[in-house]
C-alpha cells in the first residue's frame, strides 16, 4: 500500500476517544481551582494541550489539523497575553498596575474568590496551551527533504 | 501621580507586540504603522522622562500596590532615562527604516511582533528595580534576540542564531545562578534592599563569587573580550536593522547596563572589580579592533567594531572617577548611534548591491550618494575625527584615564582608535571610493525611510558633541553619571522615594 496510514489501531483510535475529553476536563479544573489548589494556568493549560495532543497521536495530523490549525492556535496564544495584559491594565482603576482590584480578596477553600487571580490563570492557560500546541503543531507539519526523501 | 509613566515603557511595546500579532496578517499596512506609531511615543515619552527625573528626583513604581522590598517594584532615576532615551531613540529610527528594509523578507509583521519584544525585554531591564525581574526581562529581549538572527532562515543565519543561543543560553545561567546565591545570602529580590543587606552584612567570599558570576554573565551579553566569540556571527546573519539593534543597543541595555547598574548601586564598586572591568575592557578595545581590521565582509568588520567599541565603554566606566563615567557613558550614547547608523549603511550597501563583500564594491558614492555621505561622518565619528561625537567621548575616555594614573591604558585607547581608523579608511576606499564596479551601473539609492532615518542619525552624529557642553551635560549625562558616582546611595535614593 502506498498511502500512509491516517493515525494509529483501531484500539488506540477508541481509547484516546474516551480519554481525551477526560483530560480536557482534568486541564480545566486544574485552572480554574489554580487559586485554591496546586496547579493554576501553566500547568492547566499544558494538560489541555495534551488532550489535543494526544487527538493529533491517535488519529493523524491531516485528520485533527482540519478542526484546529496552528494560525488558530496562534491568534488564541496572541488573545491570551492581551487579555492578562488587560487584566494587568484593569488595575490603574484602583491606580495601580497589576492591582488585585476585585472586593473579594480571597476566602480560603472558595471559588470564586481571589479577586483576578483565576482571571490571570485563564489567560496564562490560553497562552501557555495555545503556544505549546503551536509548537507541536510546527514540529509535526515539518518536513524532512533530505536527499533520501525527495526521490 | 507622575510614577504611572514608568510602567508605560513596558506596557506599549508589550500590548504593541501581541496586537501586531493578531492583527499584523490581516489588515495590510497595519504593523508598519502601528509599530513606528509605538516606537514613536515610546520616544516622546522617554524624552519627557528625563525632563520628569530632572524636577521631581527618583521615582519608585510599586507593581500592584505591593510595596517594596516585598513587591516588585520599578525604578526610574537619571541613569535609567538616560538609557531610555538612548535604546528608544535608536529604536525609533531603525523601525523606520525597517519599514522600507524588510519589504524583501515574508511575513514582515513577525519581525515586528519579535522587534517590540525584543524592545519590551530591553525597556524592562532598564526601568526594573528587582533582581529576578530583570532576569525575566533579560531572557526576553534575549529569546526574541535569537529569533530575529534567524529571520532570515537560511543556513548561515541558523547557525548563527544556534551559536548566539548557546552561548547567550550560556551567560543567562551564570547571571541566574548568581542572583540565586544573592537571594541566599541576603534573603530579598529587591535590588535597593540587597544593597542595604549587603552594607550591614558585609561583603562575604559569596559576594565575590556572585560578582565573578555576573562578570561572566554580563560580560557574554555585553561581548567582552573572553566572551565575545559568538558577536561577530550573530551580528552580521541578522537582518540589518536587527544587527543596528543588536549592536546598537542590545549589549548596552542587558550587558554595559545591568552590570554597571549592579556592581555600582547594588553590589558596590570595589577596586577589585573596577581593576577587571577596566582591564576586560582594555583587552577588548585592543583584540577587537585587531580582529576588525582584516575582515572583507563588512558587517562582520563592524561587529568587531562593537567588541572594540564596548571596550571603551567599560574602560571608561571601570575607571570609577566622575569624569571617566561621564566619558563611559558618553561612549556608550555616541556607540548606539554611529554603529547602527553604520550597519543601516551596510544593510543599504547589500539592499542595493546584494553583497556585503568589500572587494566587490567600489566608487558606490556616485550611485549612493546618501549612503556614501553618510556612512563618510559614521566612520568618522567611530574613528574619533573632531568635531563628530566620537572624538569628544574618546578624549574624555583618555584624559580621565590619564588623569587617574593609568596612562598605559590611555595608550591603548589611542592605539585602538587609530587603528579603527586605518579599518574604517579600508571601508571608505573599498566600498565608497575608487571606480564604480560595472556590475553595479545601474543600481538605485536607497528609498525613502531608509535615508530619513539615515541622514537624521548622521545629524545626531555631528550635533550631539555639544552634549558635554556643561549647560547641557547638567541635564542629559550629568545626572546619569551621579547616580554611578554615588555607588550604594541608590539604596538610600530608593527607599527615599517610595511614597
Amino acid at each position: 500500500m502506498n498511502k500512509e496510514p491516517k493515525g494509529m489501531t483501531l484500539i488506540v483510535k477508541t481509547a484516546a476517544r474516551l480519554t481525551a475529553g477526560v483530560i480536557l476536563m482534568y486541564g480545566i479544573y486544574i485552572i480554574s481551582h489554580g487559586h485554591v489548589s496546586p496547579g493554576g494556568g501553566f500547568a492547566g493549560g499544558v494538560i489541555i494541550t495534551l488532550a489535543f495532543v494526544l487527538v493529533i497521536l491517535a488519529f493523524g495530523k491531516e485528520f485533527s489539523m482540519r478542526k484546529v490549525s496552528a494560525s488558530i492556535a496562534s491568534s488564541f496564544e496572541s488573545f491570551g497575553a492581551i487579555m492578562f495584559l488587560a487584566i494587568a491594565l484593569a488595575g490603574f482603576l484602583g491606580g495601580y498596575f497589576f492591582l488585585n482590584f476585585f472586593i473579594n480578596k480571597g476566602v480560603p477553600f472558595t471559588l470564586f474568590s481571589a479577586g483576578i487571580i483565576p482571571l490571570c490563570n485563564i489567560a496564562i492557560s490560553l497562552k501557555v496551551g495555545a503556544g505549546l500546541f503551536a509548537v507541536f503543531a510546527v514540529l509535526v507539519m515539518l518536513k524532512f527533504t533530505n536527499g533520501k526523501d525527495k526521490g | 501621580m507622575k510614577e504611572n509613566l514608568i510602567p508605560i515603557f513596558v506596557i506599549l511595546p508589550l500590548a504593541g507586540a501581541f496586537l501586531i500579532s493578531l492583527l499584523g496578517k490581516r489588515i495590510r499596512g497595519f504593523s508598519d504603522i502601528f509599530s513606528n506609531i509605538i516606537a514613536f511615543l515610546l520616544l516622546a515619552l522617554s524624552v519627557y522622562s528625563v525632563f520628569v527625573v530632572n524636577s521631581v528626583g527618583v521615582m519608585v513604581y510599586k507593581v500592584g500596590m505591593w510595596s517594596p522590598p516585598i513587591g516588585i517594584s520599578l525604578v526610574l532615576d537619571s541613569l535609567s532615562s538616560f538609557m531610555l532615551v538612548t535604546i528608544n531613540l535608536i529604536a525609533f529610527l531603525i523601525m523606520a527604516y525597517a519599514a522600507n528594509y524588510m519589504e524583501g523578507y515574508t511575513a514582515k509583521w513577525k519581525f515586528y511582533v519579535l522587534f517590540l519584544l525584543m524592545l519590551t525585554g530591553m525597556e524592562g531591564v532598564i526601568i526594573t528595580g528587582d533582581m529576578f525581574n530583570l532576569f525575566v526581562f533579560l531572557e526576553m529581549a534575549s529569546v526574541a534576540s535569537y529569533a530575529l538572527v534567524a529571520y532570515g532562515t537560511e543556513a548561515e543565519e541558523l547557525e548563527a542564531s544556534f551559536k548566539y543561543l548557546i552561548m547567550s543560553s550560556l551567560g543567562s545561567l551564570f547571571i541566574l545562578l548568581g542572583i540565586a546565591f544573592i537571594y541566599g545570602y541576603t534573603s530579598t529580590l529587591n535590588m535597593a534592599d540587597i544593597a542595604n543587606v549587603l552594607l550591614q552584612k558585609g561583603p562575604g567570599n559569596i559576594v565575590l563569587f556572585v560578582s565573578v558570576l555576573f562578570i561572566m554573565g554580563f560580560g557574554l551579553k555585553a561581548a567582552l573580550v573572553p566572551f565575545h566569540a559568538w558577536l561577530p556571527d550573530a551580528h552580521p546573519a541578522a537582518p540589518a536593522p536587527v544587527s543596528a539593534m543588536l549592536s546598537g543597543v542590545l549589549i548596552k541595555a542587558l550587558g554595559v547596563y545591568a552590570l554597571v547598574r549592579i556592581f555600582y548601586s547594588v553590589i558596590g564598586s570595589s577596586p577589585g572589580i573596577l581593576f577587571v572591568l577596566m582591564f576586560l575592557g582594555a583587552i577588548s578595545m585592543v583584540v577587537g579592533v585587531f580582529l576588525a581590521i582584516g575582515q572583507w565582509d563588512m558587517k562582520r568588520l563592524l561587529a568587531y567594531h562593537s567588541i572594540s567599541q564596548i571596550g571603551y565603554i567599560f574602560l571608561g566606566i571601570g575607571l570609577g572617577t566622575p569624569l571617566g563615567i561621564l566619558g563611559g557613558l558618553f561612549h556608550l550614547f555616541n556607540h548606539s548611534v554611529f554603529k547602527s547608523l553604520l550597519f543601516l549603511n551596510a544593510g543599504a550597501v547589500e539592499y542595493s548591491t546584494g553583497t556585503r563583500d568589500l572587494r566587490e564594491m567600489g566608487g558606490l558614492k556616485e550611485r549612493m550618494p546618501v549612503t556614501a555621505g553618510t556612512s563618510l561622518i559614521a566612520s568618522m565619528s567611530i574613528a574619533g575625527i573632531p568635531p563628530f561625537n566620537g572624538f569628544w567621548s574618546k578624549l574624555i575616555i583618555i584624559l580621565a584615564a590619564v588623569q587617574a594614573g593609568h596612562p598605559i591604558y590611555a595608550a591603548f585607547a589611542v592605539i585602538a582608535s587609530i587603528l579603527t581608523l586605518a579599518s574604517f579608511a579600508k571601508v571608505q576606499k573599498y566600498a565608497f571610493f575608487g571606480k564604480l564596479n560595472k556590475k553595479f551601473k545601474d543600481i538605485k539609492e536607497v528609498p525613502v525611510f531608509m535615508r530619513g532615518s539615515m541622514i537624521l542619525l548622521a545629524a545626531i552624529c555631528i550635533i550631539s558633541g555639544i552634549l558635554v557642553i556643561p549647560a547641557l551635560s547638567r541635564f542629559f549625562l550629568g545626572p546619569a553619571t551621579d547616580v554611578l558616582v554615588n555607588g550604594t546611595d541608590y539604596a538610600k535614593t530608593v527607599f527615599g522615594a517610595i511614597r
